[in-house]
């Protein structure tokens, strides 16, 4: 799941300086399990904007923000109510920022912001995962990435800074390949980590440019 | 022989080697560098240069480690993993080769967050282990990590860095060997202080023959006063320290004495230990004590191979 944080409402005001008028959209998959824009936070909001003295249009929660074709169809079903806001807030992650923002021709404002792919350890406690690297080894770590959850996402860990199981550089955050380590020495397969795994490509990660993946589709 | 160092001349003629440590200056001063590295004249087979060490610009190991080639010093120049990619870390090797610079200790890197530049975006585009493999390509290989031919290759003894007292401790052994498989010549261990620990390390080592495909060199801290031998015990990673070390320099009359008593104690027992090779003496800040250090512990005058 994508975890998000909602801005501090100044900042939202902020942006909204020169838009009297405003509509609210949320998102009906991480932003509601993330309390961060559900109906209940977008309903919050609506009541905040209005006590500062801004006119909120109207509000969505889409199904989900990501989801241009959605998006489309619901922003012309309801063109007036739109047509009528200065500008979008959008309570979402960045990516259903961008896709509000290329589902409409209005401006649009980021209300949260978005930390990282993470996983509900319980309600209201979220945990990085997945650095979406493009290139999984969890099959040679134990089921537990070192790109996410060593500091200095090593491959052949760990450095020589852990003590007593922690990272060192917090000792509330646990050293990701003791845990890499521990997990395999209970199932027996320690000697998986005598190899050396090479070093990344990390064209298909975050420096690769635009990532695309079309599927479904013949390739030519 | 790989490099032709001198500190590869000791270590393969089988003598007891001795390293230290120099830390370079936050500033464009290079008679600091002269000055340092001639406090550490005939005491030591090389000088180890510290890359940016805890993630604190300083002057470029590279750069110091030229000034002291000028000066006929050999240094070790530190590359570690934080700063630079790739791409950059070869291009500085191939330099590094160029300008006469013979040794490489290769490193992960202390986490900027320790250092003056906590907000700096890390690299770490590859690992310690990675690089060793990337210079070992290059030299024996006479080809860049992705494969690209050199016209002449850097002529380099390659090290690397353990710690037998970090967590996991039962991992260290494994780690070294792929270090070892990795490619590296020789190894500088953490400070020791607790000598049952790294003696229980040090079999494991030799009893796995380690001790026969590298060369491994005890580290060595010399301590100023009790107030640095606690800060060492209790916010320094992976460094441990026995409670009679704290109470003798807690109830020592004259700190540094006391500081440097323990020291050749430690060298002594060190120097019993199957399948140790030398010791790396880290006195940053302190270059004065390593003469006193390296004499009294008859490992002067440095052989000449």
């Amino acid at each position: 799941m994508i975890i998000t944080k909602q801005k501090p409402f100044e900042e939202i005001m902020k942006f909204l300086e020169s838009s009297p008028s405003v509509f609210i959209a949320g998102c009906t998959l991480c932003a509601t399990t993330c309390k961060t824009g559900g109906e209940e936070e977008v309903k919050k909001i609506e009541k905040k904007l209005q006590d500062k003295g801004k006119e909120v249009s109207g509000w969505v929660i889409l199904d989900p923000a990501c989801h241009i074709l959605n998006n489309k169809k619901y922003f012309r079903e309801n063109k007036e109510k739109l047509d009528q806001a200065d500008s979008i807030l959008v309570l979402a992650c960045g990516n259903g920022v961008q896709a509000v923002s290329n589902s409409i021709d209005k401006r649009v404002h980021p209300g949260c912001d978005t930390l990282f792919l993470g996983e509900i350890i319980r309600f209201g406690n979220y945990e990085e995962r997945c650095q979406l690297c493009g290139e999984c080894i969890l099959d040679k770590t134990g089921g537990i990435c070192p790109i996410t959850r060593c500091s200095k996402s090593l491959l052949n860990g760990p450095c020589g800074g852990a003590e007593d199981g922690k990272c060192e550089i917090d000792p509330e955050i646990e050293c990701g390949w003791q845990l890499i380590i521990d997990r395999l020495e209970k199932q027996g397969k320690l000697h998986l980590l005598e190899e050396i795994i090479p070093p990344k490509d990390w064209s298909k990660s975050r420096d690769g440019g635009l990532r695309k993946l079309t599927i479904g589709r013949k390739e030519k | 022989m790989k490099a032709g160092s001198n500190l590869e001349r000791v270590l393969e003629s089988g003598q007891f080697a001795v390293t230290a440590e120099l830390g370079p200056p936050k500033g464009a001063d290079a008679e600091v560098v002269k000055k340092k590295g001639s406090l550490l004249r005939d005491c030591a087979d090389a000088i180890n240069i510290t890359d940016n060490q805890t993630a604190i610009a300083r002057m470029s190991s590279i750069a110091c480690g030229t000034i002291l080639t000028q000066l006929n010093l050999e240094p070790v120049i530190q590359v570690v993993c934080r700063d630079r990619n790739r791409l950059a870390i070869q291009s500085d090797i191939l330099g590094a080769a160029a300008l006469g610079i013979k040794n490489v200790l290769c490193l992960s890197g202390d986490h900027q967050k320790f250092g003056n530049h906590p907000q700096a975006k890390n690299v770490y585009d590859i690992d310690a282990i990675h690089l060793i493999q990337t210079l070992k390509k290059m030299r024996d290989e006479k080809k860049l990590l992705e494969g690209d031919d050199l016209t002449i290759e850097p002529r380099l003894y390659i090290g690397a860095v353990e710690n037998p007292y970090a967590d996991p401790y039962e991992f260290r052994v494994i780690r070294l060997a792929k270090k070892i498989r990795a490619g590296c010549d020789f190894v500088q261990t953490q400070g020791v202080f607790d000598v049952k620990k790294f003696k229980d390390w040090m079999r494991t080592v030799t009893d796995q023959g380690l001790d026969r495909k590298v060369h491994i060199l005890a580290g060595i801290i010399p301590i100023k006063s009790a107030g640095m031998v606690r800060y060492m015990r209790d916010y320094v990673s992976g460094v441990s320290v026995p409670e009679e070390i704290v109470a003798r320099m807690e109830n020592a009359k004259d700190p540094r004495r006391e500081g440097i008593n323990i020291c050749l104690e430690i060298i002594d027992e060190l120097k019993e230990i199957p399948g140790l090779h030398g010791i790396h003496i880290m006195a940053v800040a302190w270059e004065t004590v390593v003469r006193i250090i390296v004499d009294e512990a008859g490992l002067v005058p440095r052989p000449v191979v």
